[in-house]
């Protein structure tokens, strides 16, 4: 199959859309010319136009609440915040309007638009262009939550969460931009709340999110040489969250590694670990769950501390690498 | 843009409705009949009924937390809107928005707002889609002088300026955000003034005169729907009640509210269809008890309307 980057993967997802309804439009800073601050949507202004293809000025709130008022009045409205940083901006429109609209209504309207942003470190851009706030999302009600980690992800979900009727937060990481991977050229849906097993294993359970993913399988990749078969799962999306694969791999491996980038305290690896231990899956853990996950600082600009703030290969290597051959 | 004798009593009316409902509405929260909080706009109808009745019935409001009068004037059915109020399944809002979340989206109207400026934003959203889709509806955007100093109201107003959407704000200036005189929140004496470094054009009318309101906002319609772009109006007027019910009137005296009851709206308006030969006496009385009857009605209605069933708790979160 024909490789893709995940930003690539991305933009023919929104090209596709585009393309195919009349209703799906961009709009956010430098989305338009300048083809957004990733280059994600390079070329989609000179195809749709500036209609289609909205620059905004510097004003997160007014992009949220125009995708908001949009959605409201039919549109099918792809906003994009440049770093994820910048939706703490945007939150009022995000939490309380858009995500409580249909709610407060009585059910009798809908808010269907995606939100585009990307997080992450790993490119020295510091405190302030580095945050993982996926949790922050997770916790609102009304609120979907999708954090793809392959470029096959990346546009079967996007174009899923534009078809939905509700608000999607679609979170994107910045390393993964220039990850190829096979990508169909067809349009396709993953269906919001499909959690996948990317690597099958039988000793150890990682479960990971977003980058978090290729970092893992990497790891199980070492590991598979020292005769650790890891099962690499990915949610994909956090909310709403497939629990069951989740459940049945705990149940067969009895051994369960969480890993994200975010923050660890009150990160989304506690509400996996949750979901776990309430489920029949506890019965089946021969060692407690185990959380590898940013630490509870901002990310510094330093490469090397920059570097030792979240998750790495060896890192996850070394945690699995404990957990399997952990205490019965 | 002379309003029609039928029009004008039609305004009075709305106007004693809107008045009558929220003395329903007081009277039912000291029974106990209501829980929550509710915010009242008695003292202000002529800013929400003039500026509807510059609108044609397929343009779109958006509202506030003070938004019972707007929804009346939008053309709301007011057995359905008590029913909301007293959170009702047959309420607008199936019971699960009350006082400050209703909305009848089919009817244009965008909801009330729990949050101050809230729905500026969301104007600019409704806007940009009602151009996009060249459809020739305008939306109004009510807000209070409080809302005028947020952040929000700067980003939603350029955003709509640069792009010449069909946005009228209505910002109600009541005098007080929540304690706070507009003495000592604006350094400026017109809020309106604000208008020009977004290059709109800014309006400030007697907001206690109707057919004041509804010539200014008659002509930032016009303004919309041509194409020209947003405008700032900003109708002077005064709440009489308290922010809420919490509000014990502690940063206002007596004497300031009694003489702005003297600048009564209704009694003003009134008035002058009398004097204008429009109305006698007896037809103002008559249309002002079918307004209280009518009110009356919604809440035997809403009184007589089951509470939302307990199995269907988690329905709206999600479509």
């Amino acid at each position: 199959m024909r490789e893709l980057s995940y930003a690539e993967a991305i933009r023919e997802a929104l090209q596709q859309e585009m393309q195919r309804d009349e209703r799906v439009f961009i709009i956010g800073e430098d989305v338009g010319v300048y083809g957004g601050a990733f280059g994600v949507t390079l070329g989609l202004v000179e195809e749709f136009g500036e209609e289609r293809v909205i620059d905004t000025p510097i004003s997160e709130l007014g992009i949220a609440g125009a995708i908001t008022g949009a959605a409201l009045m039919g549109m099918r409205p792809v906003g994009e915040i440049m770093f994820m940083d910048f939706t703490t901006l945007a939150m009022e429109q995000l939490v309380n309007q858009a995500a409580k609209i249909r709610f407060m209504f009585g059910g009798k309207a809908k808010v269907p638009f995606v939100l585009r942003t990307p997080a992450g470190s790993g490119t020295g851009a510091a405190a302030q262009h580095s945050q993982s706030l996926e949790n922050w999302f997770v916790h609102v009600p009304g609120l979907k939550v999708v954090m793809p980690s392959t470029p096959y992800d990346a546009k079967g979900l996007l174009i899923a969460s534009i078809r939905d009727d509700n608000p999607v937060i679609f979170i994107e990481h910045k390393l993964l931009y220039k990850v190829k991977g096979p990508v169909p050229e067809e349009p396709y849906t993953i269906p919001l709340g499909t959690t996948e097993v990317k690597r099958e294993g039988r000793d150890l359970t990682i479960i990971a999110t977003s980058i978090m993913v290729q970092r893992s399988l990497e790891a199980a990749q070492q590991l598979a040489e020292e005769g650790i078969e890891v099962e690499v799962i990915d949610p994909r999306t956090l909310k709403p969250l497939d629990k069951e694969p989740l459940i049945r791999s705990v149940m067969k491996t009895g051994r369960v590694l969480i890993v994200h980038e975010a923050c660890k305290t009150g990160g989304y690896g506690g509400e996996l670990a949750a979901v776990i231990a309430e489920s029949e899956a506890f019965d089946y853990l021969d060692v407690p769950i185990i959380r590898l996950a940013g630490r509870d600082m901002p990310i510094p600009y330093n490469r090397t501390l920059e570097y030792h703030t979240v998750p790495q290969v060896e890192n996850i290597v070394q945690a699995a690498r404990d957990l399997a051959r952990g205490r019965m | 843009m002379s309003l029609s004798e039928t029009k004008k009593r039609e305004l009075l009316r709305q106007m004693y409705t809107i008045r009558a409902f929220e003395e329903k509405a007081e009277q039912l929260y000291a029974m106990g009949k209501v829980h929550g909080t509710m915010h009242l706009s008695i003292g202000m109808e002529a800013s929400a009924v003039g500026s509807i009745a510059a609108l044609r019935p397929d343009d779109l409001i958006l509202s506030t937390h003070r938004g019972h009068g707007h929804c009346i004037a939008k053309g709301a059915d007011l057995r359905l809107m008590m029913a909301e109020f007293m959170g009702k399944e047959a309420g607008y809002c199936r019971g699960r928005g009350g006082s400050m979340h209703i909305a009848d989206v089919k009817g244009g109207n965008l909801g009330a707002n729990g949050v101050v400026g809230g729905g500026i934003p969301i104007a600019v959203g409704v806007g940009l889609s009602l151009k996009m889709q060249k459809r020739d509806q305008i939306i109004l955007c009510f807000f209070g002088d409080g809302a005028a100093n947020l952040g929000p109201f700067h980003e939603a107003l350029n955003m709509a300026a640069i792009w010449k959407l069909p946005v009228v704000f209505v910002c109600e200036n009541n005098q007080y955000a929540m304690s706070l005189s507009v003495k000592k929140a604006f350094p400026i004496e017109r809020i309106s003034d604000r208008a020009a470094a977004y290059g709109m054009p800014g309006v400030t009318v007697d907001g206690n005169d109707v057919m004041a309101v509804y010539e200014a906002v008659s002509q930032a319609v016009k303004r919309a729907r041509a194409g020209e772009g947003p405008t700032l109006i900003e109708n002077v007027t005064y709440r009489w009640r308290g922010h809420s019910k919490s509000d014990a009137n502690r940063y206002r005296t007596r004497e300031e509210i009694e003489a702005w009851k003297q600048k009564c709206p209704i009694k003003r308006f009134r008035a002058r269809l009398i004097e204008e030969g429009i109305l006698t006496e007896e037809e103002a009385d008559r249309i002002a008890q079918e307004a209280y009857a009518a009110v009356d009605a919604a809440v035997a209605f809403a009184e007589a309307s089951p509470e939302p069933a307990l199995e269907t708790i988690e329905e709206g979160v999600y479509a």
